[in-house]
């Protein structure tokens, strides 16, 4: 691992990169609802009302289609907006602007409206927020051309992907897993841009091809490193672009490795998984060496309880249970495998992020 | 006749000449995409846009080719839209319902029926982030105010104090339905003054009162800026959509129907102008004959015009 020089979390490059932008372009708008509340949206929007004032940093009124219809309408005269939303549920509200609007209007305006505004969305689980607000929701969003839509993991690219985001001429909706926001790593002080538009192989290996993205990357992590006692080498890919959605790194890696499993962040059925798979048999119907497989939340919504919780999420058992099965390794070694994870994992509430995921990464 | 009313009778008479070409030629079935005539409305458009500056832009919806041709949009690029053709003002991506013309201020038409409106008030906020004197109008139906987001565009605008005209089309019937099985009341004016926001119902039918009026609203907006919501009454002639009377449907009453289809906007005018002894038969015939010759030349340009190239189908789907 590369000596680290500067350690933030997620959620203070997200910070950084919102203000730095905000010093550079005097024509960017941030605008959401308790963006400029004392918890100012997981820390990632504190203060900035008091730097750039209420008419560029806009607390907005509890009208998500409105507010994206009004970023819209900035956009294509002139303005850049950043629209922020707490959880991504209050964006199913705005879905009629931005699937009939911000992504049609370049097209729509053959070429005359481009509506660059970016729209943050928090996603993901933690203490029992339910059915209606913990969702990931990303396959809504990512089945509409003209929308980009990202799912960052790292805070290196928390910050790179927003700062490229705001650049972009695009509609760009950014898919922020709560509990990423807390993960820390290394971030360089200066603007920089890192690319929104291929996946990243975070981790080389030989034998099987793990897909995932957003925070449960991490959990694929932790597995690399069980399965390395076990002569296992997996390489990870973390996707970060759902939208437009470019297979290329993964069909490479799959024509190496000839397995593959996609860890969703979301729902199995109907899920990036299945697009994935689809896309790599479409170019090789001989690819695969195992079939491949999808992990993803199960077909029913979430529940709140911890206790349904603990069944409803899938974690590093199941992912060492499928690479097992894809690699046919034998039930002895299975079960040592499980057995060293039980070891290394820490007690952990299923409710709260994982501690050994907090990085630094 | 006095430049401003030979003007206002020019742009009406352009409207209604345009679309009544429109209506004749859509039984040929080229031009393949629906159509939602204003034939009957368009004094609200004519008497509002008459009073707007390049640099005052114009939002609207399905039903826009009034709010086009009014704002000044071209004629060639709607007709070449209509039938689908590479010089379409959308290039052919967008039809009778997305006209546009940025370069005069028309700058989006979007069929959802209050889809607009929430995207007007943002070209309103950004006029007041700049700093310009100018104003937003943003033209709807009646039913567009059933939908949650004309509540958040106007209480938006009206908390941040901007520079917009609502102009509310009340026209009855959202297709079929009346406006008395939608809301409780015709008077839209009572959803402006929930929203704080300085309201007026009229007449639609009548240019002159409509221009007199918008006038001084337009005036007040750049002086100091703040929302109006303006309401006015009027009726279609035809159908929702399409070139026809859909009449032997029985669906608008008789006596509502003989009532509103003699408040025509355009005989209403002529009748201003003849009692104010400005009405000149000569200069209405040259008007006449110099609109018939440029809708001839849209028309003859949009059917010669090639269409889009087929392998231009994903360009401009990412900017």
């Amino acid at each position: 691992m590369p000596k680290i020089k500067r350690l933030l979390s997620s959620s203070e490059a997200i910070l950084e990169a919102s203000d730095q932008m905000m010093k550079r372009d005097n024509k960017l708008i941030l605008i959401g609802e308790g963006i400029n509340d004392p918890k100012g949206i997981f820390g990632t929007t504190s203060n900035l009302f008091k730097i750039y004032g209420k008419d560029r940093v806009i607390e907005s009124p509890i009208s998500e289609n409105g507010i994206t219809g009004v970023s819209i309408g900035l956009s294509i005269n002139g303005f850049k907006v950043l629209l922020i939303h707490q959880r991504v549920e209050f964006a199913l509200l705005s879905l009629e602007q931005i699937i009939n609007n911000a992504a049609k209007s370049f097209y729509v305006s053959n070429g005359k409206h481009n509506v660059p505004i970016v729209i943050r969305m928090v996603i993901g689980r933690g203490w029992g927020q339910g059915p209606a607000h913990s969702q990931s929701l990303e396959t809504v969003f990512s089945s509409t051309p003209g929308l980009k839509v990202i799912i960052p993991s790292t805070p290196y690219d928390a910050k790179g992907m927003l700062i490229s985001s705001i650049f972009d001429p695009n509609p760009v909706l950014i898919l922020e897993h709560r509990w990423f926001h807390f993960v820390k790593g290394d971030v360089p002080k200066r603007i920089y841009k890192t690319n929104l538009k291929k996946p990243n192989v975070i981790l080389k290996g030989n034998d099987i091809t793990v897909v995932a993205s957003s925070y449960n990357i991490n959990e694929v992590i932790f597995c690399s490193k069980i399965l390395k006692n076990f002569g296992i080498s997996i390489e990870i890919i973390d996707l970060r672009v759902l939208r437009p959605l470019d297979t290329e790194v993964i069909f490479k890696s799959v024509k190496k490795t000839g397995r593959l499993i996609v860890f969703e962040i979301g729902n199995k059925i109907y899920g990036v998984g299945g697009e994935i798979i689809s896309m790599i048999l479409e170019k090789d119907f001989n690819i695969f060496k195992s079939s491949p497989s999808r992990i993803g939340l199960p077909d029913s919504p979430t529940p709140s309880s911890r206790a349904l919780a603990e069944k409803y999420y899938p974690n590093s058992s199941d992912i060492l249970k499928e690479i097992s099965k894809q690699l046919n390794v034998n039930v002895e070694v299975q079960e040592k495998i499980i057995n060293l994870l039980l070891d290394k994992i820490p007690e952990n509430e299923i409710d709260v992020p994982n501690p050994e995921f907090k990085g630094p990464f | 006749m006095k430049s401003l009313y030979k003007n206002l009778f020019s742009s009406l008479l352009k409207l209604r000449m345009t679309e009544n070409e429109i209506a004749k030629k859509y039984s040929e079935q080229e031009m393949r995409c629906p159509v939602h005539l204003s034939i009957g409305q368009e004094a609200a458009a004519v008497g509002v846009c008459s009073n707007l500056e390049l640099q005052d832009q114009v939002y609207s919806t399905h039903r826009c080719h009034s709010h086009y041709l009014a704002k000044g949009g071209d004629l060639r690029s709607m007709i070449s839209e209509l039938y689908g053709k590479r010089s379409g003002c959308c290039g052919g991506r967008g039809g009778s319902m997305h006209l546009m013309d940025p370069s005069v201020g028309m700058m989006l038409s979007l069929p959802i029926v209050a889809s607009i409106i929430p995207i007007a008030v943002g070209a309103a906020l950004s006029l007041k982030l700049k700093k310009k004197k100018n104003v937003i109008s943003v033209f709807f139906g009646d039913a567009a105010v059933e939908e949650g987001v004309f509540h958040e565009s106007a209480n938006f605008a009206s908390l941040n104090k901007l520079p917009i005209v609502f102009v509310c089309e009340n026209n009855k019937y959202s297709c079929f339905t009346k406006i008395n099985e939608r809301q409780p009341s015709e008077d839209i004016t009572r959803l402006a003054k929930c929203h704080n926001i300085s309201n007026l119902r009229m007449n639609g039918n009548n240019l002159i009162n409509v221009y007199e009026k918008s006038k001084m609203i337009i005036q007040q907006i750049k002086k100091k800026p703040e929302p109006f919501f303006l309401q006015l009454d009027t009726y279609r002639h035809v159908e929702h959509c399409g070139p026809n009377s859909d009449d032997n449907l029985n669906y608008r009453g008789k006596s509502e129907l003989n009532n509103w289809l003699k408040d025509d906007p355009l005989e209403n005018f002529i009748k201003f102008l003849k009692g104010e002894n400005e009405y000149d038969q000569k200069i209405v015939n040259e008007i006449n004959d110099k609109i018939m010759i440029e809708i001839n030349s849209a028309f003859k340009f949009a059917k010669n015009d090639k269409f889009p190239n087929p392998a231009s189908i994903k360009k401009f789907v990412y900017a």
